[in-house]
């Protein structure tokens, strides 16, 4: 009888942790209440159905437990039990499966009136791309990215050179506006999935997925990548703020467009050393290097810069080197020179000037310490 | 179907060899798979106890990086899925009880059962190989998707991923060859009397499932080699224009898609590849350790081949977040939500063949009863993935990882060992240790419904699958986190015990209690050998005649509580034959 | 221990309809492969960069030779059911000798794409043709396996040999199948444009 008594424990509970338990849906920040809803209806018929065959497990258990002298009935079949049983669990079916549709449909069927989000998911970071003043997003192609065009925008595309680019994790959207969140890739099959919103889709390479939302409450929310893309899968942490309408356009208007990217580099302010440092900052946001070097200790896919600059790094055969300016400096140009105990060799050589790589040294350097010469 | 003499001679061993090594007889074979699956389902299990370590305990275990992580992730579901669960089903209690349960003496086609064996093996042999070679083994996921699995940034995108590869298609060679054998042994070599309605529906399952498996891995076998031609000789099957790592490639114009499409049109039906058998297990052992005719028995056959010939329209449930064409989730949800109903169908009849049953609880029937719990349980959630919009949110969270792990691991692997309880007297002639049988049946059952019940609700949160850490994602509470913990605790516990099963299994083998030909009275012809356990032809002199079906238990007037299939016409228990239609009830 | 030979094993038969049975499965599993791929072929024909390949000539006379392997197969299994062995076999070994000639053509085909410089890399078009043509040769191959193993049960010692007729049977329903599957490969790689597969999967 003892499994009868754990049969019902066991769903006794089941009931209680489902009732108690701490980890449920994210609060929701979208227009999607409906999704949560199919799941609650979900989780009622299921669970109905759930409790009702154990508590009968359970009492046959112990109702037809064997006792000496006491045989089994011979009952092989009955029909008009079966003809019940499949008429309720097809009402139960279809109790789910309609709402279910329903809600579906809408997510298929974007408001003609969406604005356009464009995201870039890329090993191992994101980047964002919204339609400039003439309303349209420029085309791209796999054979114009480079690392100073990430987006693969292509040059000759009137229609791009508006385009707004984002080329940090964070991203802004205005509050109760409905959006059409488009998604690229040039490498691998991403996800952009924010819980709070419900709403995500794979990014497929080749071909442009999308889904929508209307995001209903302020905040900055946490996005990260929900199809595996390789081992960097886990550090694709991006943000979502939304906030209200003017805030977002005064946010929006504050970043570059493409043809702004296209334009030489202007000189920084001031030219000392913490000009070049903050610079180096910028760098290493639009070059692409936060996606896998932190800056807080951390080791992502590669090595934090915290404490980098100066330290004596091992390498995979054991031989050890003084992390100084000629290291960093080789080491950024040729990735593939050093292989590093601990990290995968996965780094891209990333085009940069030779301006641009002082002040990326300049800005690592800031995080770390005087070389001490062995 | 009367059966002439001689003209062929069935193959005859002598040696040590041609009785255990290169062994024509199924039943030597069928220890041989299930051997090597158990062998590498154990590595399976240490691999998911190291994932565990690391996802309980991030950055702990220095050794266990994203790198491995990721292999360990990957080799764990490939071993488990298909080296172990299909192998073990269709390879160990295929081989074994086809021809027992239908009168036969052999399969039909010996010499290409023990080549398929061999070949299995051989895919093992590959399949581990890629531990060794440069780059290790492959950490795309057991999914295998492109293009990451063949570029860097991947573990194992070169030498890991062709191996891969490799072992698959000739696991789909050993799998084919296998799969000619059951079905042409079940529709050829039943003996006289055994019509496909009096086979017992070990057997029904077992047949559905195998001429799934043989329509259905030809699509992994398409999609493989398509990827290892992308892989080794740069086409673009499934590749597009692709900028990998700052370097941009020389593939165009091929579709990620294509191969989700065909890798899961073989996934779908993979995965009842692995529960049909275990269904049709189910209705045996319940039947009898209850003493009881399975519940509707027609019913029960129409649902296993309605759910096979069903498995085949349902694949897209596995890519509604995919980014395919949005319009196909419509019918993709509904074709999904239907098969759940003559599964369904069939969890009512196993509850019903208890009701009003003689129910003894040995340790088979403690496993059947938490095959149902854990089988509805895991195939409930299913039915919050199938429904298109409530997928959206739980796709790729822990909540698939619960699920999956639910309905594939752990309800087919409670049936496995009820079966091996079940069927141990009959292939060694001894009893299983009953205690250490309840020792290890609690501890499993316990602990698996701990480790995957709270899972699900992780997934609801939002717990991303296939995540090394989960540093700085400040919308997982630190309960999340200690949750992590407990479950990684409990598994190490469980995968211990298993230890505990595997030293039954041997010492059994050779010191267990000396057991009767039939301990627990059932009706099926494989209790009905001359010799426990069988001797080669199984049958002795003379193939066994049947004049019932397999259920004959407690018929009303009958002296003992069941009557065995090749009993006299005249010691009663003949199944009813339907009605004929229009017939008055 | 005891090595009596056991009663009641299975007749000649009963083999002759395992293995017809059998091969009836297997003809089916083949059947499913060339039909996925087929599948592939047209899914993978929706991409921009699609561009077809002419049909090299050598595979017409590819496709009669393997028609004439099924024919002299056909009229092989004719013979041995006529309690014609002498006939039987030199049509057996005929038809075998179709195939292999079918192999040569097909290798032949291949060099004149080769030659026009089409390889597996780089078309689609190309990959599908290489791969398709591959695969078909490999189960032509299978099928000289098999048929090798029908050929001596023809030796005149054992013209008596009563499974012989089955074997050729099953040589020459097997031969079939390889021509059907060929027909429906050549077509398709030949004839099937992106046209008719929007048109076939409704958004033409």
């Amino acid at each position: 009888m003892v499994i009868a008594i754990v049969l019902l424990l066991i769903v006794v509970g089941s009931v209680l942790f489902h009732w108690l338990t701490p980890w449920w849906l994210t609060p929701l920040a979208s227009n999607w209440g409906k999704m949560d809803d199919t799941l609650s209806i979900t989780m009622a018929v299921t669970g109905l159905f759930f409790v009702v065959i154990n508590l009968f497990v359970v009492y046959t258990l112990w109702r037809f437990r064997h006792r000496p002298g006491v045989r089994a009935a011979y009952q092989p079949d009955n029909k008009k039990l079966e003809h019940w049983l499949i008429g309720i669990t097809t009402v139960g079916i279809v109790a789910l499966l309609a709402p279910g549709l329903a809600v579906y449909a809408n997510y298929v069927q974007p408001p003609e009136d969406a604005m356009i989000l464009e995201v870039l998911g890329q090993q191992w970071q994101w980047r964002y791309r919204f339609p400039g003043a003439g309303g349209k997003l420029g085309g791209t192609d796999a054979r114009f990215v480079t690392g100073q065009n990430p987006f693969g925008l292509d040059p000759a595309d009137a229609a791009g050179q508006d385009d707004v680019l984002v080329m940090g994790n964070e991203v802004h959207l205005p509050l109760n506006r409905s959006v059409k969140v488009l998604l690229r890739s040039h490498d691998s099959l991403h996800d952009f999935f924010v819980p709070q919103f419900r709403a995500r889709m794979n990014i497929v390479p080749g071909q442009v997925s999308w889904f929508w939302l209307t995001p209903t409450q302020a905040g900055r929310f946490e996005a990260m990548c929900a199809q595996l893309c390789g081992i960097g899968h886990p550090t694709m942490h991006g943000y979502v703020v939304v906030e209200e309408e003017a805030a977002f356009k005064a946010w929006l208007a504050a970043q570059s467009t493409f043809a702004m990217t296209l334009a030489p580099a202007a000189p920084a302010a001031g030219s000392g050393p913490e000009a070049l440092s903050a610079r180096g900052r910028t760098l290493a946001q639009t070059k692409g290097c936060v996606a896998c070097h932190t800056i807080d200790g951390n080791a992502g896919v590669g090595p934090t810069w915290k404490g980098l600059f100066g330290k004596t790094e091992t390498m995979e055969d054991g031989s050890k080197a003084l992390v100084d300016d000629k290291y960093l400096r080789g080491f950024i140009r040729d990735p593939k020179s050093r292989d590093i105990r601990g990290f995968a060799n996965v780094m891209p050589p990333i085009p940069m000037s030779d301006d641009e790589l002082d002040a990326l040294v300049a800005y690592i350097k800031s995080y770390g310490s005087e070389p001490v010469k062995q | 179907m009367a059966y002439a003499d001689t003209e062929e001679i069935l193959h005859d061993p002598h040696t040590f060899i041609t009785k255990y090594v290169w062994s024509q007889d199924h039943k030597v074979i069928a220890v041989q798979y299930a051997s090597i699956a158990i062998l590498v389902g154990l590595l399976g299990l240490a691999l998911s106890n190291l994932m565990r370590l690391q996802i309980g305990f991030p950055g702990v275990f220095e050794f266990i990086n994203a790198e491995r992580y990721y292999q360990f992730v990957t080799m764990h579901g490939m071993i488990m899925v298909i080296y172990l669960l299909t192998a073990l089903f269709l390879g160990g209690f295929g081989n074994y009880m086809i021809p027992l349960m239908v009168g036969a003496r052999d399969m039909v086609f010996p010499y290409m059962n023990m080549l398929s064996v061999w070949v299995y093996l051989l895919s093992v042999i590959v399949l581990l190989a890629s531990f060794f070679v440069p780059g290790g083994p492959t950490g795309s996921g057991w999914t295998l998707y492109p293009p990451a699995a063949i570029l860097p940034g991947t573990p194992g995108h070169d030498w890991g991923i062709i191996l891969m590869l490799v072992s698959l298609v000739i696991f789909i060679v050993a799998t084919t060859m296998g799969g000619l054998n059951y079905v042409t042994t079940v529709l050829q070599a039943r003996c006289e009397g055994m019509t496909l309605l009096r086979m017992p529906l070990t057997v029904w399952g077992i047949f559905v499932a195998t001429i799934l498996a043989l329509l259905a891995f030809p699509a992994l076998f398409v999609s493989g080699v398509m990827m290892l031609l992308d892989k080794t000789l740069g086409t673009s099957f499934f590749m597009p224009a692709l900028v990998s790592m700052g370097q941009v490639t020389g593939y165009k114009g091929g579709s990620p898609l294509l191969f989700q499409h065909l890798f899961w049109f073989f996934g779908h039906p993979e995965v009842y590849i692995v529960a049909l058998p275990a269904f049709g297990i189910v209705s045996d052992l319940i039947s009898v350790h209850a003493r009881k005719a399975i519940f509707g028995y027609r019913t029960m056959v129409w649902a296993i081949v309605i759910i096979g010939a069903l498995s085949f329209v349902v694949w897209a449930h596995h890519m509604f977040v995919s980014g395919m064409n949005p319009w196909f989730g419509f019918f993709f949800a509904t074709s999904t939500l239907i098969i759940a109903v003559p599964t369904a169908i069939k969890v009512y009849n196993w509850v019903l063949t208890l009701w009003r049953g003689d129910i003894h609880l040995s340790v088979p029937m403690l496993f059947t009863l938490a095959f149902i719990l854990t089988f509805l349980s895991g195939g409930l959630t299913g039915l919050f993935l199938g429904n298109v919009s409530v997928d959206i949110p739980l796709s790729g969270t822990y909540f698939v990882v619960a699920h999956f792990h639910m309905v594939m691991g752990v309800a087919p692997l409670l049936v496995v060992f009820g079966a091996i309880y079940h069927w141990f007297p009959k292939v060694t002639g001894r009893m299983l240790d009953d205690r250490l049988g309840h020792f290890h049946f609690w501890v499993t059952f316990i602990g698996t419904y701990l480790i995957y019940f709270p899972m699900h609700y992780l997934g609801v949160l939002g717990m991303p699958r296939r995540y090394y850490n989960y540093e700085n994602y400040q919308f997982i509470p630190a309960s999340a986190h200690s949750l992590n913990v407990f479950i990684t605790v409990v598994a190490l516990f469980v995968g211990a015990v298993q230890l505990v099963y595997v030293f039954n299994l041997v010492w059994s083998t050779f010191r267990g209690r000396k057991a009767d030909p039939n301990p627990w009275r059932a009706c099926s012809l494989e209790w009905a050998t001359p010799d426990t356990p069988p001797k080669h032809g199984n049958w002795g002199a003379k193939l066994p005649v049947v004049s019932r079906w397999a259920y004959a238990f407690n018929v009303p007037g009958a002296k003992q509580d069941f009557i065995m299939q090749n009993a006299a016409l005249d010691a009663g228990g003949v199944e009813e034959q339907p009605k004929s239609y229009g017939a008055s009830s | 221990m005891n090595s009596a030979v056991l009663p009641q094993a299975i007749t000649s038969e009963q083999r002759a309809r395992a293995v017809g049975t059998g091969l009836w499965l297997f003809i089916g599993v083949a059947t499913t492969l060339f039909s996925l791929f087929l599948v592939a072929y047209g899914m993978r024909m929706d991409a921009a960069d699609w561009s077809p390949i002419a049909m090299p000539w050598p595979l017409w006379l590819s496709t009669a030779l393997l028609l004439t392997g099924s024919v002299l197969m056909h009229r092989a299994g004719r013979a041995a059911r006529a309690g014609r062995p002498e006939a039987a076999r030199r049509l057996l070994l005929a038809g075998g000798a179709a195939a292999m000639a079918f192999l040569g053509s097909q290798l032949w085909a291949w060099q004149a794409l080769i030659d026009a410089r089409v390889v597996l890399a780089g078309n689609p078009a190309a990959s599908f043709f290489y791969v398709l043509t591959a695969l078909h040769g490999l189960h032509v191959v299978g099928g000289l396996l098999a048929w090798s193993v029908a050929v001596p049960a023809l030796a005149p010692a054992l013209a008596d040999e009563p499974s012989a007729t089955w074997r050729i049977e099953l040589c020459a329903r097997y031969w079939h199948f390889l021509l059907v599957v060929w027909v429906v490969l050549f077509a398709a790689l030949g004839w099937l444009t992106p046209e008719i597969v929007r048109f076939i999967c409704g958004r033409g």
